[in-house]
């Protein structure tokens, strides 16, 4: 079972303590910020050039606020870390990746070969998103 | 209609396939009640009082005889003999076992049909008119839209965890047959310089705080569509309440932040979206509208009927609807026999519909909001041979949008969430009025009963509505006047006390007497009612 899994290069856990968004604002050599639920990812886009990772934290998986926050940080060029945090389950996680997730610290460690099944079961996609995924009209239409 | 291709049919295979792992895990114990909950939800499988509650999607209500078929032998085969057809042009069944479950999303999905997205806090099954494609008025067929947006929402991954669900309906006519406006987007085709576009309205709704939608934009090309449907879903997901689920829907966020505040915040994240290539070019949208082209027509027909068996006169009057073709007419088919469960329908009628469907319809028919059936395209010489067959099958009833047409919800009867039962009243006042003379007398009168305030049976819609409550334990009915869920759209206000069973019927009676007192000539129940207030009926309901 695994508590953390990455889809990055190197596949090793950036150790960065993450500050809050709010600490981040005032404190201008931190490199990793973690994003709760009701904040703006937008505060971060300035500063993108300067930060190595961001974790956004999922309190529970219900709430999916952390998609948008997601994939507002990638559609702003981001390219560092994109890490979920909290109650990400397994059932998540191709959706997570689909908006621009990169690495998952879940509270419950996954089951791999759940994960390895959960990125395979579908085979397209119907909508353009911030990952590379060709959508079904684009493969349509050539 | 829309036929999938080979990528569609991967799609709805996949989720077959994952859904029967899922289940697997649950039924092996590796999944728990409160993990496996959101899983099967995703797929329409509901737990209710009694049994899993099966919800199949019906794409803006469209289906073909080879799915209606299958929809009979859904019915026959896992549950027991007779299906649920509800206000959003679904089907659902009562008394599923789950481990049938994945074993009937595979049968749907050999006849390209799913659950996909039939539950859950995602974007749910699009609506649209049952009359589209063949309504005089209309802009052009709302369906390829309604199509290329459920492929759109389809797991989107970014919107599935919405703070509440969400439900949109497209339509095409000045006429609305889909209750649009009391959708969290409603969608009307318009033309702007000769070009057909989109006329968004967000933040409808019915529920405990019913709304009517505001619209937000006038035009939005088709070239933009999904890019503004994306900004107006992202503007909700990261600001719509999750702190109470009955304030989590997108009509409070935009009662809350206001229509102009949203629409700003929504006009920002458009022009931003814009830039992504988000969108399907045009001809994605004109190869699903090829799907959509009018069936071949007999040109050349007599509008001609012969109306003299007086009983098929009566059905004509009520069920057949114009049709833009010559020769040819809409046929509504009433699931509302008097005495029966509005919207259920047996495996055999369900058959037999699909075999009318393919013999007199070119092979397609349409579920309404109000729980009825369409045939869109039949010969007017045909209506005859089609009324007997009907007429045999107990779906031979003349009462569209009559006192009797009601739309009700399961109600306790059914549904974990009700607070009274709803069938039973709608069964004892189709019952009162049952004389079709005493029903064409009264005229249009839509009737909507919901057995509690999540308003499934859109009694705040109904031109008489009626809300089921639970008082210290007692099944209480309050009544509500004056609502629409057309394109005169308004909300029915409460006359006050509520009623028990028998007293709901009464007061029921009293306010058509009240009408029928004061109408003047050509006035509908609603029209008078808006006219004289509610003042003359209080006087009625509580003297």
């Amino acid at each position: 079972m695994l508590e953390f899994y990455t889809l990055r290069e190197g596949g090793e856990a950036a150790e960065l303590p993450a500050v809050t968004l709010e600490a981040f604002a005032g404190q201008s050599n931190a490199t990793a910020v973690r994003i709760e639920p009701g904040e703006d990812a937008r505060a971060l886009l300035p500063h993108l050039d300067q930060v190595a990772l961001v974790e956004v934290n999922f309190p529970v998986f219900g709430d999916g606020r952390g998609y948008s926050a997601a994939r507002i940080l990638r559609e702003a060029g981001y390219t560092g870390e994109l890490r979920a945090v909290g109650d990400v389950l397994v059932d998540q996680i191709s959706h997570m990746v689909r908006c621009g997730f990169d690495s998952f610290a879940p509270d419950k460690p996954l089951d791999p070969a759940l994960i390895e099944q959960a990125f395979t079961i579908f085979p397209n996609r119907y909508q353009k998103t911030v990952d590379p995924t060709v959508p079904i009209w684009a493969l349509r239409h050539g | 209609m829309y036929q999938y291709d080979k990528y569609d049919q991967a799609m709805v295979d996949a989720r077959v396939a994952e859904f029967r792992d899922q289940t697997q895990r649950r039924l092996a114990g590796q999944l728990t009640e409160a993990q496996f909950r959101p899983l099967r939800l995703m797929n329409g499988l509901y737990l209710q009082l009694h049994a899993y509650m099966l919800r199949v999607a019906v794409p803006y209500g469209t289906l073909s005889s080879k799915q209606m078929k299958m929809l009979a032998h859904i019915a026959r085969k896992y549950d027991r003999d007779y299906g649920h057809f509800t206000t959003r042009q679904n089907i659902q069944y009562n008394w599923i076992k789950l481990s049938d479950a994945p074993d009937i999303l595979a049968d749907l999905a050999r006849v390209e049909m799913h659950a996909i997205q039939t539950s859950g806090n995602c974007i749910r099954n699009i609506s649209s008119d049952q009359y589209a494609g063949v309504a005089a008025d209309e802009i052009a067929d709302p369906r390829p839209l309604a199509e290329l947006l459920r492929q759109w929402s389809s797991f989107h991954p970014e919107f599935t965890y919405l703070p509440r669900k969400f439900k949109i309906a497209v339509i095409s006519s000045k006429q609305d047959r889909a209750a649009m406006r009391l959708h969290d987007i409603g969608i009307e085709l318009v033309e702007k310089d000769g070009v057909v576009g989109a006329k968004i309205f967000v933040g409808g709704g019915m529920g405990r705080t019913p709304m009517i939608a505001p619209e937000i934009r006038d035009f939005v090309p088709f070239s933009e569509v999904v890019s503004y449907l994306e900004a107006c879903l992202r503007v909700y997901n990261r600001h719509g309440r999750r702190d109470n689920k009955y304030k989590a829907r997108i009509k409070i966020l935009v009662h809350e932040m206001g229509k102009e505040e949203y629409t700003r915040q929504v006009e920002e994240e458009f022009a931003h979206m814009k830039t992504l290539g988000l969108d399907p070019p045009v001809a994605e949208l004109e190869r699903i509208a090829a799907h959509f082209a009018p069936p071949p027509y007999e040109i050349g027909l007599s509008d001609e009927i012969d109306l003299s068996d007086r009983d098929f006169a009566v059905w004509v009057d009520s069920q057949v609807a114009p049709h833009k073709q010559p020769g040819y007419a809409i046929v509504n088919i009433s699931l509302k026999p008097i005495g029966g469960i509005p919207g259920d329908a047996s495996s055999a009628q369900i058959d037999l519909i699909a075999e009318l469907a393919a013999q007199y319809s070119f092979d397609e028919l349409r579920v309404t909001h109000a729980q009825n059936i369409v045939l869109a395209h039949v010969k007017k010489a045909d209506l005859y041979a089609l009324w007997k067959a009907l007429e045999a099958a107990d779906l031979g009833t003349a009462n569209l949008d009559l006192i009797s047409d009601i739309i009700a919800c399961p109600g306790l009867d059914y549904c974990s969430l009700a607070n009274a039962r709803s069938i039973p009243v709608a069964q004892k006042i189709a019952q009162r009025f049952s004389d079709i003379g005493r029903q064409k007398e009264l005229g249009e009168l839509k009737l909507k009963i919901s057995g509690c305030i999540n308003a499934c049976g859109h009694h705040h819609a109904g031109n008489i509505g009626i809300l089921g409550v639970d008082r210290k334990g007692v099944e209480n009915y309050q009544l509500l006047l004056g609502g629409s869920g057309a394109e005169d759209v308004s909300l029915g206000q409460i006359t006050g006390p509520g009623f028990d069973e028998n007293g709901i019927v009464d007061a029921v009676e009293k306010a058509t007497e009240v009408y029928l007192a004061n109408r003047t000539e050509g006035e509908r129940f609603v029209d008078t009612y808006r006219r004289i207030g509610m003042a003359p009926f209080k006087e009625a309901l509580y003297a």
